[in-house]
């Protein structure tokens, strides 16, 4: 169940969204989940379908590995869809003792529905054709003016990556340990919520010890490898902007202005 | 030349408790010299506790002994200034593959070392390729690390070493942890960079087996040497290694115990060909006596 992350999964195969320079896919992610916050009209909806899957087509990321980052938003969707469904005011459509649909209510809840999934959606094809390598380098280089102020802009990213690199691992340490204690005869399973919590401190407490010692492992092997701090490094692959990064800002800001348009518009 | 000259070498583990105050301190090495010559491939042996990954660790200065000197190519690892470069000639590799690869891609990994050091970005990408075609690695340059076995994992692990262009590589245990078959990838391509790049290379383990194909061993127990010699040497002298809980491999232990019930077989056997060459005469021999009793 925890191997559905994914968050930090990068899909290796070649493609034009993959060759993005990660500064662009972060600036077009953002651009493009204000969008959704932008828009209320069928029309807008449409362009943002229009524009996710082309973009997702380009990417040559199989449609499933998009989908398995829904699972986890699946309680939060179900929530929201169904108090923006029962709770909305206005023109009756039916109702069945005191559950009323209202027309309103229908669209609210699909367009939620909509939007969250798209969020998702969008978010994941950055995750799945950046490695989080190229999204920490991205995020290191667009944040870099914020060392001024005194944010150790390298320190935070290279604790991203890192702890990116670690998530499967911990996962499987976790999983590998539920299973220890399952046959020690802990029970994860049964009981209240105060009981399951409970349960768990068999579970946490191996890890967090694991995870320790593999931090203390992990920065001896870096320091073996000479690592000092962001100051001197070189990278092997430096960002730099090419003639496609160009055209995709030129695509992203038409997009954009055109999901600002579509509020002038009547539907 | 030595790359590597360690003089007595003293080094503690020191517990202290919540105030501060020292509880109990352990000695780890005592009095421990050791000299490496340039180019050779050397096996550390010795039980756990033995001091032998204690003293892996001040060889790149990762820490530093109470009292003594190591020199690695002549450079003290007290001296600060040098850290970088003591630490470029003398690259480490450690027991838990997962624990020391910090990227999330393969070539990301190996370029680590070189990044840190400040090369160029070309020269880089060329390190990066040289050292993952060493390790026989290339076809998985764009992978996950996640996905590779444990043995692949040590090897990007030492094509991570490799990029910095060592003059000598310390593995700890680097096989500890592996499948047979990762062993034996493992263990051809340290000897394959020994041969062939001239690597020092100092192999830390307790898996005898790993021993017999180096140029020297040492073994150490209570933070000490005990022997120090080459491997044929060393595993004639099967009692005194049962004696430091070692044991020796299972053909030179065959080989001894067939001595010790008699047969006319020299101490020192490292491989099943060697022993087939003196059993091999024996049977035949043995053949033709029981042929000449049936006539």
């Amino acid at each position: 169940m925890l191997r559905d992350i994914t968050i930090g999964q990068y899909y290796p195969v070649a493609s034009r969204i993959h060759a993005l320079d990660p500064r662009t896919k972060l600036a077009a992610t953002m651009l493009y989940l204000l969008s959704l916050f932008m828009t209320d009209s069928v029309a807008g909806y449409a362009i943002a379908t229009i524009f996710l899957f082309s973009v997702i087509r380009l990417s040559r990321v199989p449609f499933r590995f998009m989908v398995r980052g829904l699972k986890a938003i699946m309680i939060l969707l179900v929530l929201s869809v169904s108090f923006n469904l029962f709770l909305t005011p206005g023109t009756e459509l039916f109702g069945i003792g005191f559950i009323h649909i209202t027309y309103e209510g229908l669209f609210t809840a699909l367009f939620m529905a909509v939007r969250l999934v798209y969020l998702v959606l969008g978010s994941s094809i950055m995750t799945l054709t950046t490695t989080p390598n190229a999204l920490t380098d991205g995020l290191e280089k667009s944040l870099g003016f914020m060392k001024r102020f005194g944010v150790p802009v390298h320190e935070i990213a290279m604790m991203m990556s890192i702890a990116l690199r670690f998530i499967p691992i911990l996962v499987e340490e976790t999983d590998k340990i539920m299973k220890a204690q399952t046959a020690r005869g802990a029970d994860f399973e049964s009981g209240g919520l105060i009981q399951k919590a409970r349960a768990m401190v068999p579970l946490l407490v191996p890890l967090f010890i694991s995870a320790f010692r593999r931090a203390l492992d992990l920065s001896m092997a870096m320091e073996a490898r000479c690592y000092h701090g962001g100051e001197g490094r070189t990278k092997m692959r430096p960002l730099r902007y090419g003639k496609n990064d160009m055209h995709a800002y030129v695509i992203i800001l038409i997009y954009f202005i055109l999901m600002l348009l579509t509020n002038l518009l009547p539907f | 030349m030595n790359i590597i000259e360690a003089a007595h070498i003293f080094f503690d583990y020191v517990q202290k408790d919540e105030n501060d105050q020292i509880e109990e301190i352990n000695e780890a090495l005592s009095d421990l010299s050791i000299s490496i010559e340039k180019g050779s491939f050397v096996c550390i042996l010795g039980h756990n506790g033995s001091g032998k990954s204690t003293f892996a660790k001040l060889l790149n200065g990762l820490s530093l002994p109470k009292e003594g000197t190591v020199l690695i190519s002549g450079m003290d690892t007290r001296d600060e200034s040098r850290l970088l470069n003591i630490r470029k000639t003398c690259g480490m590799v450690f027991q838990n593959p997962d624990n020391q690869i910090i990227a999330n891609v393969v070539e990301e990994d190996v370029a680590f070392g070189p990044e840190n050091l400040g090369v160029p970005t070309e020269e880089i990408v060329r390190r990066v390729d040289d050292a993952l075609k060493k390790v026989g690695m290339e076809a998985y340059r764009l992978n996950s690390p996640n996905r590779l076995s444990g043995g692949q994992k040590q090897r990007v692990a030492i094509a991570g070493v490799m990029a910095m262009k060592p003059e000598c590589i310390v593995l700890d245990e680097p096989t500890a942890m592996l499948d047979p078959s990762g062993r034996r990838d493992v263990l051809r391509t340290v000897h394959e960079l020994n041969k062939k790049e001239g690597i020092t290379i100092v192999h830390i383990t307790h898996y005898m087996e790993e021993a017999v194909d180096a140029d020297r061993i040492i073994v150490m127990d209570d933070g000490r040497v005990v022997m120090d010699d080459e491997p044929r040497k060393i595993f004639s002298r099967v009692d005194e290694l049962r004696n430091l809980s070692l044991s020796v491999p299972q053909i030179t232990e065959l080989a001894y115990e067939l001595r010790q019930a008699g047969m006319p077989i020299p101490l020192g056997i490292l491989t099943r060909e060697e022993l087939l060459q003196y059993i091999i005469p024996l049977m035949k021999r043995a053949e033709r006596k029981g042929a000449g009793a049936d006539a």
